[in-house]
């Protein structure tokens, strides 16, 4: 019984010493690895191979080699008693005793009430500078300024003949690329298999709607040409693009404000004004 | 001897003994599932570790600038600094890309961790009186460690991150009357707006993580102050706790879990890629990924974005976009039920005593049922993320999947909550000893309640016995026969300088059990009896001695205070 348990204990102390070892060489295979810019995956084996060298050790050491329960600690209760917690109560409310104090203390909780209050006011300033509101700021893009030609996303200004029906060519504004709320397509269509007119004028078969899902906010990119149906990746919704750009499946309620677009007499092509609504998702005091 | 030396420096200093050896003599309960907890504390030592070197090279800007770096798909191309800077440290800072996937698997393994231990303190009912205050600070740490997520693998200003800000942008604009405003005044401007990135990184790496090392320090002073709660079982009751000590036992356990989980965090970031920003591109507003999933931790809001219907409606000509629901509500209430569970509960059963002991989760129905129907609903609401994924691979249309995981997002939970409510109602009333072993009977029982009564044994015929060691010191120890072999031996963590102190604090542990004399354990005894040793030899002796003499002037030292 005794030599077998200290054969027991001998064992745990060569298996220790054996994972500490083991997490000293991990530690150098790190470093040598990081010298020699190593591979992410070498670097990162020897580092867990060093890690896990202590934790084996430890773990060994805290199961086989120290004693573990058999222990009770006495649990003193959660609260004072009675009288105690009475006379802490009194000792905290000792200042503030009596009418005036009360008063004092009243006072106090306005005043510091009242800075409160008005370091809440530069919270403004987090709009960045002095920017107008968002009630304005969200109407309205940058197309609103009327006659901008549509430009692909390299800045190339996109002609009428280029539009087909193949597929959508997403465009923004001239001098506008990249700008979150402005990202709309244009495609072309037949206007003979349209149940609804489209909400913004389009040049002969030619439509352009917000590329903004509005549910989300997520670039609606994915065209069906068949069924002239526009899917957004992020929560799948779908808009019919025969019907004015219609939800019909999905969480969105509303459809793509359109983009009224018109043909320059070089045959490029420009936007008329804003979109039809609002583009993206919908708030509050949107019209 | 160096520790030796600064053990007497510090206390020649500090006078360290009484407090220290208090300490050291805590006693830990045994159980796994007390080491959730633990791994979530390990993790964001971790991720502290790994974010500080990643905050070293992170540019935290959406300024353009041309990419030069060694990842050639971009060379030449004009990005922003955050992205840019994200690229550069994958592949142009030696272990840069180790550092960045172990931090963002560390991320992972924290929330995973701290929802594991939510569960345990939930389902077993640890957050009953006294520990609804350790309850608040713990949801409170849940509700910064999502948000710190969320900020973390956004600020790339990738395309994949770059429309679930997007997304999250829409639902804070969705909130009625404020919308607008808030989503203005946390992001900077219309989105994109160029103050997001910089306002998302003061956040992650200064205001979030020192408000979570705040909390954290508050969460383990309630813990050290309030004492762990236990399982139920021989030798436990609501005035003790029975286990391990701090030292050596727990600290060597704790040290190792802690290597582990640094050991799993770099297994992970080492072997197994995660958010190859390179791959998704630069976040462009008219361009999004497909398919496209988040972290983990937020799907359950994706799923619900997904799930809930189109269902925009007006008041007094002012909109309420339909995102507001599964975005705002759902997050808000599942955050309210949280924190409001403990005094909920507390309310409907009436029972507003103190707590040491914890509930089995059978214990309590009607508290599993709803444990079992809220980790279904928000588990179908995380599958509901991956819709896409699942329509591509099953070949079926998202539409009909939506359909099913809405009918499986409410049915599934009921039917969930209902089983568990019944199991466990039959594993409390009858004698099954696991669910394995219920029987159709105890199934009957339990739709009735009609319970098996105890053993009524009373109490057991325990004593406690207390002894003096080293001629100085008094210890004490429970003990309660089992039956078998070998008694139920708890010994007192701590030696007392008197007899009627060691014999105070038995009584504070086991109210009422007889206390008598005993005798010291047999490694103990002064050394009177050298033929009886087990282990002889010189060196055993002189080792002996030297902690007769160390126990000796520690008394001493307590006594001529």
């Amino acid at each position: 019984m005794n030599g077998h348990r200290r054969r027991h204990i001998r064992r745990a102390e060569l298996a220790a010493a054996g994972a500490f070892l083991l997490a000293a060489l991990g530690a150098v295979g790190f470093a040598v690895g990081y010298a020699f810019g190593a591979q992410t995956q070498l670097e990162g084996v020897a580092l867990a191979v060093a890690f896990a060298g202590i934790a084996a050790g430890l773990g060994i050491w805290a199961r086989r080699l120290v004693p573990a329960g058999g222990h009770v600690e006495e649990h003193g209760g959660f609260a004072s008693p009675e009288l105690a917690a009475e006379a802490l109560a009194d000792r905290v409310t000792e200042p503030g005793r009596g009418w005036r104090r009360g008063v004092l203390v009243r006072l106090l909780g306005l005043a510091v009430g009242s800075i409160g209050l008005a370091l809440l006011f530069p919270l403004r300033s987090l709009i960045a500078p002095r920017l107008p509101g968002p009630t304005h700021t969200l109407r309205h893009t940058p197309w609103r300024s009327g006659g901008l030609r549509l430009v692909d996303t390299t800045g190339r200004p996109v002609r009428a003949d280029e539009v087909t029906g193949n597929d959508i060519v997403v465009v923004y504004p001239e001098g506008h690329v990249g700008a979150g709320d402005a990202p709309a397509f244009v495609v072309r269509l037949d206007p003979s298999r349209f149940s609804a007119r489209p909400p913004a004028a389009g040049v002969g078969g030619i439509v352009a709607y917000s590329l903004l899902c509005t549910h989300a906010g997520c670039a609606v990119g994915l065209y069906e040409q068949g069924t002239g149906q526009m899917f957004c990746p992020c929560h799948q919704s779908v808009f019919d693009l025969l019907a004015g750009a219609r939800p019909v499946a999905g969480p969105a309620s509303r459809p793509l404000p359109g983009l009224p677009i018109t043909v320059d007499s070089s045959g490029f092509l420009r936007a008329t004004g804003d979109f039809s609504s609002p583009p993206g998702p919908g708030y509050w005091s949107r019209p | 001897m160096i520790v030796r030396r600064l053990v007497r420096l510090l206390d020649s200093r500090l006078r360290l003994s009484a407090p220290v050896r208090r300490a050291m003599a805590k006693v830990f309960p045994d159980h796994w599932t007390f080491m959730f907890g633990e791994i979530a504390l390990y993790s964001f030592v971790a991720l502290v570790l790994t974010g500080t070197f990643l905050a070293l090279f992170f540019e935290p800007s959406t300024t353009d600038r041309v990419y030069h770096g060694s990842y050639q798909p971009l060379h030449g191309k004009t990005i922003s600094a955050a992205y840019a800077s994200t690229v550069e440290l994958s592949f142009d800072v030696r272990a840069g890309l180790l550092v960045r996937q172990a931090h963002h698997w560390a991320a992972l393994v924290f929330i995973g961790a701290i929802l594991l231990h939510l569960a345990r303190i939930f389902f077993t009912g640890a957050f009953r009186k006294p520990r609804e205050i350790n309850w608040l600070v713990g949801v409170t740490m849940l509700t910064l460690a999502l948000l710190n997520g969320f900020t973390g693998y956004s600020m790339p200003d990738d395309l994949l991150s770059g429309t679930g800000l997007r997304i999250a942008y829409s639902v804070v604009e969705s909130i009625p009357l404020l919308g607008g405003w808030l989503a203005f005044l946390l992001f900077g401007g219309e989105f994109p707006a160029d103050q997001t990135v910089p306002r998302m990184f003061f956040a992650h790496v200064f205001l979030v993580p020192a408000a979570l090392a705040g909390l954290i320090t508050l969460h383990m002073l309630i813990l050290v102050r309030q004492k762990h709660s236990q399982f139920p079982a021989p030798g436990r009751n609501e005035h003790n706790v029975v286990g391990s000590r701090l030292w050596p036992s727990y600290t060597l356990r704790t040290l190792a879990l802690f290597a582990a989980v640094l050991a799993v965090t770099f297994a992970l970031g080492g072997l197994f890629q995660i958010n190859p920003v390179w791959i998704y591109g630069p976040y462009d507003p008219a361009r999004a990924t497909s398919p496209a999933q988040p972290d983990w931790y937020v799907a359950w809001e994706e799923g619900a974005l997904r799930l809930f219907p189109a269902a925009d409606f007006r008041i007094f000509g002012y909109l309420v976009p339909s995102p507001f629901f599964p975005g705002v509500v759902l997050g808000a209430l599942t955050f309210l039920a949280l924190y409001a569970w403990p005094f909920l509960e507390a309310r409907v059963t009436g029972e507003r005593t103190a707590h040491q002991l914890l509930d089995r989760p059978r214990d309590h129905p009607a508290r599993l049922g709803v444990g079992v129907a809220a980790l279904l609903f928000y588990s179908v609401l995380v599958g509901a993320a991956a819709d896409d994924v699942f329509a591509r691979l099953l070949r079926v249309p998202v539409t009909s999947l939506v359909w099913t995981f809405r009918f499986l997002a409410l049915g599934l939970p009921l039917a969930g909550g209902m089983l568990a409510y019944y199991l466990a109602r039959a594993l409390r009333a009858g004698s099954a000893p696991e669910f394995a072993e219920l029987t159709r009977a105890d199934l009957h029982r339990g739709a009735k309640d009609d319970r098996v009564p105890g053993d009524g044994d009373g109490p057991p015929a325990a004593r406690i016995e207390v002894w003096q060691e080293f001629g100085l010191v008094w210890r004490w120890r429970y003990v309660e026969p089992t039956g078998g072999a070998k008694d139920l031996e708890l010994t007192s963590n701590i030696d007392y300088p008197s007899e009627q102190e060691a014999a105070k604090a038995a009584r504070a542990a086991y109210p009422g059990v007889p206390i008598g004399p005993g005798r010291p354990p047999p490694g103990l005894e002064l050394p009177a009896a050298p033929a009886t040793r087990r282990l002889g030899g010189p060196l055993a002796r002189v080792f002996r001695l030297a902690a007769w003499l160390v126990v000796l002037r520690a008394v001493r030292r307590s006594r001529s205070r």
